[in-house]
């Protein structure tokens, strides 16, 4: 009895310390992955030869809804709590909240291969510090119902067609056949945004203030006919006030739509849901009178200042970034590349239909002729607040409550207070 | 002893342990502090709760709304003054929100003085006179009043996106107009028809609450008196105007302070049916906090917090009109 109380005493003892020992030892990293495309799946599979390679570490990758990587890890950060790293999608607004993984990477690989895109995560600052890792770039687009201008008989307007030419062909084949709407957009201020720089706005300048300009007047003009003239429904951008996001991409899965401009991103959707029930396809940049211009967006996987592990940290994105692991990643994850090789390249992509390999390689030919304008809107500190102000006041516009010079007025207003708001002047 | 009374004498003691080990402290406490200050012990657990969950916060949000920037930490945040509430307040006519520095805050603010009043308008007229119905020998009572409460109960975000289903486009609704022969509308199109759903879905929402605490009122009314009033030929509406009105007003008054409440603070049902639209139509005070404080980027917590701080004064006006009223009905 005492000799098995003794043992037992013992067995626990050392359980004790193992634990202890272990907790000692054991270096947790946790990664938080939105649930869109293949969520986090991937990141953690990769992860395995991280750890096999650096014993004792532990990565923890949690999968979390988009909503809560919008909205809910801002806060976190700013209260210094939240995962060890991220995939985030507001690069250039959660900047002073990066971690400078420069001396943990390889740094002139990461230069080579991310040039352009490194400058997104320094949020306008004047640095060349590397503070993560862009994953996937994303980019703007116009997806088209082949069938219904082939029903309709229309010519399907060739790259370099003007935003008009496309309105104007998209309304023929609705008329003929009856099909509900000529063009849909989704209620985002990014998408917004590649119409007006297309029309010459500018957004913001060299120096980081918002520019509101004749070019953004005149897309908004634009924008608002098509809505009185029935080519775009009012259910998007008419209906829903606010900042609130909104997408109607159900329209053109039921054929409801003959032009719907959203994003690469929904491309796997279109491949599962679509499939062969009609034949659709991605249409190059519709030009304005400036350029034919989309915007890029994308993601990126950043460490965080408050993580205890910042090495680690740093050598896990690292890892993540080489060549074998980037090739695994976009090709599973079907997305566009952002690394310069993989755009040189390219990359296979094995479970891919053929239309939606197609579509890929229209929306990566966009890439060189993105407008200047267009790359330094997306790395700016406050793309957000321009964002926002848009589709809150273009909604006012559409339903009377502003006119088109009021709307520009307080889209001025809206980001400069946001402005000053952030410098904490109000 | 029997089995039962050991069982009996152990469990009280179990049950008066814990006043036998605060005894000797509070014998302590009353010898220390004199038995006068005594209350003010029993009363510290619930005035330490109120102090960190309602006046903390409430001084806190007055310290953010006089000062700026986006950082959350008090220490952070550069001292303004009353620059976030000149924010709000600069404009040239109240009445038009079109001439005011930050319009969507009064057209919020004119929103809420409209939806909140025929909202609770409606809220207690239906809830009222579900409760009547459901108070009567109705077969399947027991169902309907299951039925009546069972949205109570679906989080506010199902609630809107069922009734997104509903009311959009190519929506059930519009298949059913469509399938009778009529012209399908467009309902959150419109300001108007959008206002009237708004106003349609919270009330279909939280009405089922406030009906069965009506019906419990009703259900205390006293049968006597309504057989009194029988035995009287006191018609229907006689019976209803005079008996059940004022029997029921002290429940109608919690169920109106309530419902004020509740219809003050909507917010996730209208964020995700109409986000506030069509334009600015259905955009009420707490979604403008909302959107201010936490949906845009960079964040502006102090005009977030100067606007919550008015509306909390508005509200605290409202009660002290509620209470005035309720104390002038007693005194009557």
């Amino acid at each position: 009895m005492k000799r098995g109380m003794m043992t037992a005493t013992g067995a626990l003892a050392l359980m004790v310390a193992a634990a202890a020992l272990t907790g000692v030892q054991a270096q947790e990293i946790r990664l938080l992955a939105g649930d869109t495309g293949t969520g986090g799946a991937l990141f953690e599979e990769m992860a395995k030869s991280f750890e096999e390679a650096n014993p004792g570490v532990d990565v923890v990758v949690e999968e979390v809804s988009y909503q809560t990587i919008v909205e809910s890890l801002p806060v976190q950060l700013e209260a210094g709590e939240g995962p060890d790293i991220a995939i985030i999608t507001d690069l250039g607004g959660l900047s002073r909240f990066y971690l400078d993984i420069t001396d943990y990477v390889d740094a002139d690989y990461f230069e080579k291969e991310w040039g352009q895109t490194l400058a997104w995560l320094r949020g306008g600052r004047d640095t060349d510090a590397i503070f993560g890792m862009p994953t996937t770039l994303t980019v703007n687009g116009a997806y088209v119902n082949l069938t219904l201008f082939e029903q309709a008989g229309v010519p399907v307007p060739e790259e370099g067609a003007t935003w008009q030419e496309w309105a104007e062909a998209t309304r023929q084949v609705a008329e003929a056949t009856g099909t509900d709407f000529a063009m849909e957009m989704d209620r985002s201020g990014h998408r917004f945004a590649s119409l007006a720089i297309s029309y010459g706005a500018e957004l913001v300048d060299e120096e980081g203030k918002p520019v509101v300009d004749d070019g953004l007047r005149a897309a908004i003009e634009q924008f608002v006919e098509w809505h009185e003239n029935g080519t775009m429904p009012m259910d998007l951008w008419g209906a829903v006030g606010g900042s609130t996001h909104r997408e109607l991409f159900s329209d053109f899965l039921n054929a409801n739509v003959v032009l719907y401009f959203g994003g690469s991103w929904t491309l796997a959707q279109m491949d599962t849901e679509v499939g062969d029930l009609f034949d659709w396809a991605v249409m190059p940049a519709p030009c304005g009178p400036s350029s034919c211009t989309v915007m890029p967006g994308g993601g990126a996987m950043t460490a965080f200042a408050h993580t205890e592990h910042p090495e680690l940290a740093g050598k896990l994105i690292n890892h993540f970034a080489q060549p074998e692991n980037l090739d695994f990643y976009i090709s599973n994850e079907v997305e566009i590349p952002s690394a310069a090789s993989q755009i040189a390249n390219g990359v296979e992509y094995p479970d891919a239909s053929e239309r939606t390999k197609e579509a890929l390689a229209t929306f990566t030919a966009q890439i060189p002729k993105m407008a200047d304008a267009a790359y330094r809107f997306q790395g700016w500190r406050y793309q957000r607040a321009m964002m926002n102000a848009l589709t809150t006041r273009i909604s006012q516009v559409l339903n009377n409550e502003l006119d088109v010079d009021g709307a520009l007025e307080r889209i001025e207003e809206d980001v400069n207070l946001a402005i000053e708001a952030a410098e904490g002047q109000s | 002893m029997s089995a039962g009374t050991q069982f009996a004498a152990a469990a009280g003691a179990v049950v008066a342990l814990p006043a036998r080990l605060v005894e000797p402290v509070m014998y302590g406490l009353q010898r220390l502090l004199g038995i006068r200050r005594m209350p003010w012990v029993f009363l510290l657990p619930n005035l330490v709760a109120v102090i960190l969950f309602a006046l903390l916060p409430v001084f806190i949000n007055v310290f953010y709304s006089v000062s700026g920037s986006d950082r959350l930490f008090p220490w952070d945040r550069p001292l303004v003054g009353g620059a976030n509430y000149a924010t709000l307040f600069d404009c040239d006519n109240f009445l038009d929100p079109s001439t005011c520095s930050r319009d969507l805050f009064w057209r919020a603010l004119g929103n809420s003085l409209v939806f909140v009043p025929v909202q609770v308008t409606a809220m207690i007229l239906i809830a009222l006179l579900t409760a009547i119905c459901l108070n009567r020998d109705i077969r399947a009572r027991g169902f309907f009043r299951g039925i009546f409460f069972f949205p109570v109960m679906l989080s506010p975000v199902v609630v809107a996106l069922t009734w997104q289903w509903i009311l959009q486009r190519n929506g059930a609704l519009n298949g059913l107009i469509s399938s009778a022969g009529l012209t399908p509308v467009n309902w959150l199109v419109f300001p108007n028809t959008a206002f009237f759903w708004s106003v349609f879905v919270t009330v279909w929402a939280h009405m089922g609450f406030y009906t069965i605490i009506l019906l419990a009122g009703l259900q205390a009314i006293p049968r006597d008196v309504y057989e009194a009033a029988r035995m009287d030929s006191a018609t229907p509406w006689r019976v209803f105007t005079r008996i059940t009105l004022p029997l029921l007003k002290p429940v109608l008054l919690v169920v109106f302070i309530l419902a004020v409440i509740r219809s003050v603070q909507t917010f996730d049902e209208l964020y995700v049916l109409t986000g506030g639209g069509p334009g600015s139509a259905t955009m009420l005070m707490v979604q403008y906090i909302f959107e201010v404080g936490f949906a845009s980027q960079p964040r502006n917590f102090g005009l977030a917090a100067a606007a919550s701080l008015l509306l909390g004064v508005a509200l605290l006006i409202f009660t002290g009109i509620q209470m005035r009223i309720s104390r002038s009905g007693r005194d009557d």
